[in-house]
């Protein structure tokens, strides 16, 4: 019997396969969104996986806050290429000039509160009714008690103190119109297993995720990508650094992290050695104590 | 690297969250700046000391009341292991999340305060884990700090509990005697218990053998969706996909499809990495047969040398989640597997004390965390087993047709 048993990876693959599959079973019009970040293109090479030799048989959503890295969107057209499927973007400038969301100004200013708009009109409509995402539960504390399955109301809102129960593998998808589900198929991964994934499958992910020299300014621990948008504050200076990203967003909010981590192997070393969480160089959470749960109530991916 | 998923349930007094914290700490799970947010956060409180259980508590209502009131996952690893814990709140009134944190486990963790010993809460959390069939229960016998780590005080609670345990279906329990506060025998060997010979907490956790945990001999495959790529190379290619609920898959093994009860025999097992001479549980595959027969979602692929069980009469423990207590004559989406079928509730048996595990017959309408046996009726046939043979093929759950809410989960007895 011994040679019966799947490694930890082997499972959690197993079973993000599984979810995926009853996403497409049981709704009328899922989609995948896309962020171009490493959890969002570990979803999409598991949907590769679970519907072969199929293509994927839903749309890739992406949301565009026009502050995007070029490397992201360059990876983002090849992939979706290769792949042969639909790619449907949501553009935060389009939010903005039909006025449906307002530019946020001042020293900090991010498009990323904005997306939420952009996201609920996209999925809107598109008439999606299940939107498969690359949350991991492991990332955040408002995350830990997302399910698999999560019901969203009408106004595309998440109310963490009534959600369904969710039990063994047994997924309730029903609803009624103009609600949808978000559908978290990597909820049991850490920053961790993504690394080991990734390596074992040999994933392509964006340039960004390696070492590279970059024009950055250091800020509130973490270093800000130079941009168009950046804006300095006194005594701020730009500086060359060998540098890397652990998660990638927005240009605006997205710091990086001084590394020489050029290859896979190496960033994998690197994570299973690093003391701080990846998202701890993300601005946008910082807010405050519990900025994750009140943007996901809102519609936050 | 294997991976296993536990289960705690508690409440603030008895110091799980002080547990978990510990684990999480002691094996170096925990970052330096959630570490240094959880000081903060307790320093803003006027703690005097590092409230651990802050980690673990996530919510805003949580945090406010300082209860646990869901279900909430966590994740660590060692060298030798990933593991899941499904942390649950632990009173009465939260039967139904401890039920949910139970339904995935392999093994169990109850807690008992050294100084009180088996406690109604004991009692509860272990039929809960009986109920829903977890193999392994680990009993730490914890505060040990302030029993001055006696032997014998570990020794009285120990008697006291298996005097209990014959009462419930799990054969593998162990004893551990830990100070979650001080950290003995968690992480590390305690030194202040020279007399107990046995290994840490995290050290069984490490070791415990769960490769037999799955059924590998009664081969079930629900078929979760059909995949037909459209495509000119694989133009006659129809593969069922889904992921083995039990037993051992082989090309060429011969099939019966439940419940229309065609047969026919695998061609082959297929992956994205390629065809497997084999496949067992829990692999995600798809499966092609030889013939070209009538298949679609709901149904089940097995094997001829072990049969499930098809019936539209099922004999269920039920614990009901929903706020309000089931309607006379409801109908209820009943989803098992993959299949989805409408079904009354024709009878209650009785409800189960869940502190007791009596029967109270005749114990008036089941209301929320309630337990009780009833017999189901179904529109169509369902596909099971008992759940102690098998837990994904002996398992439902009930949605209400008018509000979509998942009412209430069920394990199937016969």
């Amino acid at each position: 019997m011994h040679k019966y048993y799947l490694t930890h990876l082997q499972e959690l693959e197993s079973e993000a396969i599984y979810v995926i599959r009853e996403v497409v079973a049981q709704f009328d019009r899922p989609a995948i969104l896309f962020s171009g970040g490493k959890d969002s293109i570990v979803v999409t090479h598991l949907a590769r996986k679970a519907f072969w030799p199929a293509k994927i048989p839903m749309p890739l959503i992406h949301i565009d806050t026009g502050h995007n890295f070029p490397e992201t969107m360059a990876f983002r057209d090849n992939l979706v290429a290769d792949l042969g499927v639909q790619l449907i973007v949501g553009s935060v400038q389009e939010s903005i000039d039909k006025g449906r969301a307002v530019e946020e100004s001042g020293i900090n200013a991010s498009r990323n509160e904005l997306q939420i708009v952009s996201l609920l009109d996209t999925i809107e409509s598109h008439k999606i009714d299940a939107a498969i995402g690359g949350a991991r539960r492991d990332e955040e504390k408002a995350r830990s008690k997302e399910r698999f399955f999560s019901h969203r109301d009408e106004f595309g809102q998440w109310d963490p103190k009534n959600q369904r129960p969710e039990l063994w593998n047994i997924f309730n998808g029903r609803k009624r119109m103009g609600e949808h589900f978000r559908v978290f198929p990597i909820s049991n991964w850490t920053e961790m297993d993504i690394w080991n994934y990734i390596l074992q499958e040999n994933i392509a992910i964006p340039s960004l995720y390696f070492a590279h020299n970059r024009e950055a300014v250091y800020r509130d621990g973490t270093w800000l990508p130079a941009s168009e948008f950046l804006v300095l504050r006194d005594g701020e200076k730009v500086e060359n650094k060998l540098m890397r990203f652990r998660t990638l967003g927005d240009i605006t909010i997205t710091g990086g992290i001084e590394s020489d981590a050029d290859t896979l192997e190496k960033i994998v070393a690197e994570v299973s050695a690093t003391r701080s969480t990846e998202r701890g160089n993300r601005s946008d959470d910082k807010r405050s104590d519990t900025s994750m749960e009140d943007r996901k109530k809102q519609g936050y991916f | 690297m294997e991976l296993l998923r536990f289960t705690t349930a508690g409440s603030v007094d008895d110091g799980k969250s002080t547990l978990i914290g510990r684990l999480l700490y002691d094996s170096k799970s925990i970052f330096e700046d959630q570490m240094a947010a959880v000081k903060q956060s307790s320093e803003r409180k006027g703690l005097q000391h590092i409230d651990l259980s802050l980690l673990t508590d996530g919510l805003r209502s949580e945090r406010e009341q300082g209860i646990t009131i869901d279900v909430a996952y966590r994740y660590f690893a060692t060298p030798k292991r990933k593991f899941i814990i499904a942390d649950t709140p632990g009173h009465i009134q939260y039967t139904r999340n401890m039920v949910t944190g139970a339904s995935t486990a392999n093994l169990a963790l109850v807690l008992i305060d050294a100084r009180k010993g088996v406690v109604e809460q004991t009692c509860r959390h272990s039929f809960i884990a009986s109920l829903l069939k977890i193999p392994h229960i680990i009993v730490c016998i914890n505060k040990m700090d302030l029993v001055d780590y006696s032997e014998d005080a570990f020794n009285k609670v120990v008697e006291q509990y298996e005097d209990f345990a014959a009462k419930i279906d799990v054969t593998d329990i162990r004893y551990v005697p830990i100070s979650a506060l001080e950290g003995d025998n968690v992480v590390n060997d305690s030194v202040n218990m020279p007399w107990y010979k046995g290994e840490s907490l995290l050290h069984t956790l490490e070791t415990i053998h769960i490769g037999s945990d799955e059924n590998h001999s009664d081969a079930r495959f629900p078929v979760q969706t059909v995949i037909r790529p459209h495509a000119a190379e694989y133009h006659d290619y129809r593969g069922y996909a889904g992921r083995i609920a039990g037993g051992i898959f082989k090309p060429g093994d011969k099939i019966t499809v439940l419940p229309s009860g065609l047969t026919s025999s695998i061609r082959s097992i297929d992956t994205y990495s390629g065809p497997v001479e084999e496949a067992f549980a829990p692999m995600s595959v798809s499966i092609t047969l030889e013939d070209d027969i009538d298949i679609s979602r709901g149904d089940m692929i097995v094997k001829d040398d072990s049969e499930p069980e098809v019936s539209q009469d099922l004999e269920v423990m039920l614990c009901w989640m929903g706020t309000k207590g089931p309607r006379p004559g409801a109908k209820y989406h009943l989803k098992t597997t993959t299949r989805e079928v409408m079904a009354i509730i024709k009878e209650v048996s009785y409800k189960l004390d869940i502190n007791t595990m009596e029967k109270l017959e005749n114990a008036g309408d089941i209301k929320m965390n309630e337990m009780a046996r009833v017999r189901l009726r179904t529109t169509q046939p369902v596909v099971f087993d008992e759940y102690r043979k098998n837990r994904i093929t002996g398992s439902l759950i009930l949605v209400d047709e008018a509000t979509n809410e998942t009412v209430a989960a069920g394990t199937i007895l016969v």
